[in-house]
């Protein structure tokens, strides 16, 4: 049974490519309104279980419920009230920025798209280049756009790959406080996969620690921080990333 | 709550989702003149040589003398199959070369619509493909192909929906397999041409290949165009014949298209496309 206010409900879920468990067994819910991020090094898991959340990949075994629905049965019931951006994934090149947002804002069935357009390029500041192909935009104008794209239909629950790769930390700033803002604006979930540790501890209520497809540890930033007796959460991060346990630093740095 | 009520995309089937492919692939053919003029050059060129061809058996062909459009006519409606099947293809490879499949379905954009679309704008390309030659037969060699009147409607929409069934199969292919199997879009079609009988009647085949030959719409469409350029005689039963195969491919090949695409969902296909 997944708790009232879970938005996403994980259980069990298993991805294999053949010989290669790429996800195992990860269990977890995303509570309503919150940011939850899923971290861990290349190849732990993470953008596999947001391409499985998101229909795009099926699992092996599993189950997937997303705002109730049987994500493998009903996917389309509730990807209109979600939204997803990755720096990978891109948008056609050749597109105008308007065109790009404008196509996107029909396939989610918008009821004003020329409107709505215009207010994410408005809130998001890429109105000035919203004629320009989006292949010849710069990777922080791209990652704006992609930004723009994912909140074209408000989503209630957003997913976003590394949402600040790449970026210059000027931009990188901008983006997490649009996050912010839009979160605390609209009240919707997000759960997001980076490897940047400030980020995640600046705007995640909920970590899950990801290693070789598990999920190795779960909690709040400031609770993983304290029970691994840590300053900040990338101190965290290296420990769980290379198997270390609590105090098996302070044992190292004693022996040297 | 999202604020915008219209964002939900649960119905079965939208066309406006099914317009929104179709116009995002319009903005990049209106994006690229050289585009444009690479959808009617081939046709037009072909349209040309085969002008040429026609005008020089005309003296020297008592067959080809009887009904002097044929040549130019099965050029024209060859390539209407070629273009149908291309019309696909191509555009279902956009979206790959743009790595732009994972972006489409995670909205709610179904595979069954995304399938619709491809044929919609196959019709599209096609059309424009296609009309400059057919329009230039007309002072070039006194040729109008829009004489064959309302069996040319029954030919074009059945040579279509064959490039369809072709071009949906190939997309398929090369969903499963990755963009290094994309020359199979220029060179799949001509396995049909020889058995198509574009050129030349069916009975002109070994007899052992000709039930392989009427196992094809095309077969039964240019034995059909024959028909009505040398005896001005619309043959219904091959009409038939080519909705009827038309029908059973044009299902088995969305049913390849639409496993293919579950397969690519169990592989994880949809993110990784591209060169």
């Amino acid at each position: 049974m997944d708790p009232p206010d879970a938005v996403v409900a994980v259980d069990t879920l298993v991805k294999r490519f053949a010989a290669v468990t790429a996800v195992d067994a990860v269990s977890f819910t995303v509570a309503a309104g919150s940011t939850t991020a899923l971290l861990g090094g290349n190849g732990a898991g993470k953008t596999t279980t947001l391409a499985i959340l998101l229909g795009l990949l099926l699992p092996t075994s599993g189950a997937v419920r997303v705002f109730g629905e049987d994500m493998l049965r009903h996917r389309h019931r509730v990807l209109g009230r979600m939204n997803f951006s990755s720096p990978y994934v891109d948008l056609p090149r050749r597109l105008s920025v308007a065109e790009n947002l404008s196509v996107y804002g029909h396939l989610y069935g918008l009821e004003s798209v020329k409107d709505r357009v215009r207010a994410v390029a408005r809130d998001l500041d890429i109105e000035p280049f919203l004629d320009r192909p989006t292949g010849e935009l710069s990777a922080g104008q791209k990652t704006r756009v992609a930004l723009a794209k994912a909140l074209l239909n408000e989503p209630d629950l957003l997913l976003l790959d590394e949402p600040t790769a790449s970026l210059d930390p000027d931009t990188g700033d901008w983006v997490r406080s649009y996050l912010e803002t839009y979160r605390h604006r609209t009240g919707a979930t997000i759960l997001l996969a980076s490897h940047n540790m400030g980020e995640v501890e600046r705007l995640c209520d909920h970590v899950l620690m990801m290693r070789t497809g598990r999920i190795v540890d779960r909690g709040s930033p400031d609770d993983l921080i304290a029970r691994y007796g840590r300053r900040t959460l990338e101190e965290v991060f290296l420990d769980i990333a290379r198997d270390r346990r609590r105090g098996d630093t302070d044992r190292d740095t004693a022996a040297q | 709550m999202s604020a915008h009520a219209g964002a939900r995309g649960g119905a079965l089937f939208s066309w406006r989702r099914i317009g929104a492919v179709i116009l995002r692939h319009t903005y990049v053919l209106r994006s690229s003149w050289p585009r444009l003029l690479e959808l009617a050059y081939w046709p037009t060129v072909q349209m040309i040589l085969w002008g040429f061809i026609t005008t020089f058996f005309l003296g020297h062909s008592s067959w080809v003398a009887q009904a002097a459009g044929v040549l130019i006519s099965a050029v024209l409606l060859w390539d209407v199959l070629f273009r149908a099947n291309l019309g696909v293809s191509l555009t279902f490879m956009e979206e790959m070369w743009a790595r732009n499949l994972g972006q489409m379905f995670v909205s709610p954009l179904r595979p069954y619509e995304m399938v619709a679309a491809l044929t919609l704008m196959s019709l599209i390309r096609t059309a424009i493909s296609v009309s400059p030659a057919a329009l230039l037969a007309l002072p070039l060699y006194d040729v109008w192909v829009f004489s064959l009147g309302p069996p040319l409607v029954a030919f074009f929409a059945n040579l279509l929906v064959f490039g369809w069934s072709i071009g949906l199969v190939v997309s398929a292919l090369v969903l499963r397999f990755g963009l290094g199997a994309e020359s199979l879009a220029w060179v799949a079609i001509f396995a049909v041409a020889p058995l198509s009988g574009i050129y030349y009647p069916i009975d002109t085949l070994p007899g052992w290949l000709q039930p392989v030959a009427w196992s094809l719409p095309s077969a039964h469409v240019f034995e059909g165009m024959r028909s009505v350029l040398f005896d001005d005689v619309f043959r219904l039963d091959l009409l038939a014949g080519a909705v009827a195969l038309n029908a059973a491919y044009l299902a088995l090949a969305s049913g390849f298209f639409l496993y293919t695409f579950h397969v690519a969902r169990r592989r994880g296909l949809l993110l990784q496309q591209g060169e």
